[in-house]
C-alpha cells in the first residue's frame, strides 16, 4: 500500500518525461545514428570530416567563437547581477525588467535590429563619425565584432539570473567586516566575495558556453565567412544538401565537445557548485 | 583596566551624519579612554549604530573629527584603522573553516604564518573553542559563531574593539552567559571596548560608562549608577531602568529645601533641581524607592494611593498602585519587606520616598 502511495508523484512526472523523450530524446538519437548510417553504414562521415580543413575550421571557430564570448559576458553580468543583489528594492526591480525586456522580442528582430544600427552607414557608425571620434566607418559587423555584440546581448539574461541567485545569498556585512580585518577592497573582493559567487558564476559560464556552440542566426546576420559556425553548417548540409549523415557526424562532434567540457569543469570545481 | 594616565584611545568631535534633512548624528563628541568597555545605549534609529561605524569607517561623517589612538583617521578607509568589530550577525567567512576565518585578518597584515597559527590556536583557546577550528561556520550554533567572530576581532589586538549588538541575535540565556564572557575577555586582554546596544540591562551589566542616545544626540554619558541614578533628561529617566513619572507642581526657590505637589500633597524633591520654581514639572521616581505605608499607621504625609494588583515575582513582589489622579504607579520590594508590609489589593496605602530619589524634569 504505502508503495503505491510513495510512488504517486513520481508518475507526474511522467507527461514531462514523455515529451522529452518524443520530442528529443528520439529525434536527436535519429540524427546522430545518420552519422553512422547514411548514405551507408561506416565511418565515412567522420572521416570526411577529418580530411576537408574547412569542417575542423569551422568546428574551432566555434568553440573559439563561444570561448571569447563567455568570459566578455560573464564580466559585463557580474556588476549588473551584484546591483541587483544588494541594491534597494527599487534597482532590483527596475534592473530585473530592463534585463528581461529583450525577452519581448523575438531573437530574428533584435538580430535584425542590430544589423540596421551596427552597419557600416548606420546610426552608431554615423553617429561616431559626426562627434569626431573616428574619420571612418568602423567594421562592426559581418565579423567577430558583430557575433560578439549580438551574441552578449542575447546571453546576459543567462548570466545575470544565475549570479544575482546565488551573490544574493551572500551576507551584505561579509565585505565590511573584511574591511575591518585590514583587508583592501580588492582583496576582500577575490577572498571573500569572488569565492563566494562561483556558483553562479560557473552554472552562468556554462550556460552561456553551451548555448553559444549552438548558435546559427547570430552568427549567419552578424558574421562574415570567417565567423561560421557549426549550428550554420549542420543546418547548410540538412537545408541545402540534405545530406543528414553529415549533419549527424558534426552533431555529433558538437555533442561530443560540449560533454567533454562540462566534464572537465566538473573536474576543476566540481558539479555540485555547478547546480547548487 | 582603564588607564588615564594614557590619555583617549578614541576621541570624537563635533560629528555630524545627515540623510537628507534628517540628522542622524547631531554634534556628538566624547571620549573613551584606554582599556575603558563604553556602551552606545538607545532605541533604534538613534544614532548609536550610526555613529559606530563612522568610527569603523564604513560611513563618513558630514563633519567633525575622529581621532584613534592620537591621530586623526577621518580621511582614512576602515582597512588603515586600527580596529576590530563585531557584527550582530556574526559576518563570519562561509567558504572558510574557523581557523581560516580567525586568520583571515593575520594574512591580512602579513604576519609570518608560524606565529599567525600560533594566535590563531590561542585565540580559539581564549573563547573556549580550541577543537573547533577545522569545522565551518555553518556546523557551529550561534553562540559559538559569535565566539568565533570574537576570536577574529581580537587576535590582532586591535587598539579598539567595536561591537554592533553582538548578542542581539542570540536567546537570553546565551546572551547572559556571553555578556559575562566579553566582560572577562575585556578585562583579561585589556581592551579598549565601544559597544552597541538597545538592552538597558546589557548595558548597565557590562559597562564601565554608557552614553546615552536619542535623536542622534548623546544625551547623558557616565557610569551605569550615575545614569541609573542621577538621570539628566527624562529621556534618559525613563529608558534606563524603570521609573514612575507624576505630574507634580514645584514649590520654593532655588537653593532652599524643596518640595512638590504631588496630588495635591507636599512631597519632597531631589535638590538636583531640573526645572525651575513655580513651573510645571515631571517627578521620576523608581519603583523600589517607594515606600508603602497603610494609612493606620498616618505620620502625616505621604501620597494616598489604592493598591490595585500585586504581582508575584519570586525573588520580589510589584505593587501596581493607583493615585487619585488615575496614574498606575509601579513599586518593587524585596520579598521579605514586601511580606512584612502586609497588603491586600483594594486596600488603602501611602506613598513616600527619600527626597534624594525623586528627581524633577520640566514637563
Amino acid at each position: 500500500m504505502s508503495t503505491r502511495r510513495e510512488s504517486w508523484p513520481w508518475l507526474l512526472l511522467l507527461p514531462a518525461a514523455l515529451v522529452m523523450l518524443v520530442a528529443f530524446a528520439l529525434p536527436v538519437g535519429m540524427l546522430l545514428a545518420r552519422a553512422f548510417t547514411q548514405p551507408e553504414p561506416g565511418l565515412q562521415n567522420f572521416l570526411l570530416l577529418w580530411e576537408r580543413p574547412v569542417y575542423l575550421q569551422i568546428l574551432g571557430n566555434t568553440v573559439m567563437i563561444a570561448a571569447v564570448a563567455t568570459p566578455v559576458t560573464l564580466l559585463l553580468a557580474y556588476p549588473v547581477a551584484h546591483a541587483m543583489a544588494h541594491g534597494n528594492p527599487r534597482t532590483r526591480r527596475l534592473l530585473t525588467f530592463l534585463v528581461l525586456v529583450p525577452f519581448w522580442t523575438s531573437l530574428l528582430v533584435r538580430s535584425f535590429a542590430t544589423v540596421i544600427l551596427l552597419q557600416r552607414r548606420g546610426p552608431l557608425n554615423t553617429l561616431l563619425m559626426n562627434i569626431g571620434l573616428i574619420d571612418a566607418p568602423l567594421p562592426l559587423i559581418y565579423n567577430l565584432t558583430g557575433v560578439l555584440l549580438g551574441a552578449v546581448q542575447t546571453l546576459l539574461p543567462f548570466v545575470i539570473f544565475p549570479l544575482y541567485n546565488s551573490m544574493r545569498r551572500i551576507d551584505p556585512t561579509l565585505m565590511p567586516a573584511a574591511l575591518t580585518m585590514g583587508a583592501s577592497p580588492a582583496r576582500a573582493f577575490l577572498r571573500v566575495y569572488l569565492p563566494l559567487s562561483l556558483p553562479g558564476l560557473m552554472t552562468g559560464a556554462t550556460l552561456v558556453f553551451i548555448s553559444m556552440l549552438g548558435y546559427f542566426v547570430i552568427p549567419a546576420l552578424l558574421g562574415g565567412p570567417r565567423e561560421t559556425m557549426v549550428g550554420q553548417l549542420i543546418q547548410d548540409q540538412i537545408g541545402q544538401l540534405g545530406s543528414w549523415g553529415v549533419a549527424g557526424a558534426l552533431s555529433f562532434v558538437l555533442l561530443a565537445i560540449t560533454a567533454a567540457l562540462l566534464g572537465l569543469l566538473h573536474r576543476l570545481v566540481g558539479l555540485k557548485a555547478v547546480a547548487r | 583596566m582603564i588607564s588615564p594616565e594614557l590619555g583617549p584611545i578614541l576621541e570624537l568631535r563635533g560629528i555630524r551624519k545627515h540623510y537628507g534633512r534628517h540628522a542622524a548624528v547631531d554634534d556628538v563628541s566624547l571620549k573613551l579612554r584606554h582599556g575603558e568597555f563604553l556602551t552606545f545605549l538607545g532605541p533604534s534609529g538613534s544614532g548609536k549604530t550610526t555613529t559606530l561605524m563612522m568610527v569603523a569607517g564604513l560611513q563618513q561623517p558630514d563633519s567633525g573629527q575622529i581621532i584613534l589612538a592620537g591621530k586623526p583617521v577621518d580621511r582614512l578607509p576602515p582597512y588603515k584603522r586600527d580596529i576590530g568589530m563585531v557584527f550582530q550577525h556574526y559576518a563570519l567567512f562561509p567558504h572558510m573553516t574557523v581557523r581560516r576565518n580567525v586568520a583571515f585578518p593575520l594574512e591580512m597584515r602579513g604576519t609570518p604564518r608560524a606565529e599567525a597559527e600560533r594566535m590563531v590556536t590561542a585565540a580559539l583557546a581564549m573563547v573556549g573553542l580550541p577543537d573547533h577550528g577545522d569545522r565551518l561556520p555553518r556546523q557551529l550554533s550561534g553562540g559559538q559563531q559569535q565566539r568565533v567572530a570574537l576570536a577574529r576581532a581580537m587576535v590582532y589586538r586591535p587598539a579598539l574593539l567595536l561591537m554592533d549588538e553582538p548578542l542581539g541575535a542570540l536567546d537570553k540565556a546565551l546572551r547572559e552567559g556571553l555578556q559575562l564572557e566579553i566582560k572577562r575577555l575585556h578585562r583579561e586582554q585589556r581592551m579598549s571596548v565601544l559597544y552597541v546596544t538597545h538592552d538597558q540591562s546589557e548595558a548597565l551589566t557590562m559597562s564601565d560608562r554608557i552614553a546615552v542616545f536619542d535623536g542622534g544626540r548623546i544625551q547623558q554619558i557616565g557610569t551605569p549608577s550615575d545614569l541609573y541614578e542621577r538621570p539628566a533628561t527624562r529621556f534618559v529617566a525613563g529608558f534606563v531602568g524603570e521609573t514612575n513619572f507624576v505630574p507634580a507642581e514645584l514649590l520654593g526657590r532655588e537653593g532652599e529645601a524643596r518640595r512638590a505637589l504631588v496630588a495635591g500633597v507636599p512631597m519632597p524633591v531631589s535638590a538636583r533641581f531640573l526645572a525651575a520654581p513655580g513651573t510645571p514639572a515631571v517627578l521620576a521616581i523608581r519603583p523600589e524607592r517607594l515606600r508603602l505605608s497603610a494609612p493606620a499607621d498616618d505620620d502625616g504625609g505621604g501620597v494616598p494611593a489604592e493598591l490595585v494588583d500585586l504581582i508575584y515575582l519570586g525573588n520580589a513582589r510589584r505593587f501596581v498602585l493607583r493615585l487619585p489622579g488615575g496614574q498606575e504607579w509601579s513599586a518593587v520590594m524585596q520579598a521579605e519587606a514586601a511580606e512584612a508590609v502586609m497588603l491586600r489589593p483594594g486596600d488603602a496605602v501611602r506613598l513616600s520616598w527619600n527626597e534624594v530619589h525623586a528627581t524633577a524634569f520640566p514637563a
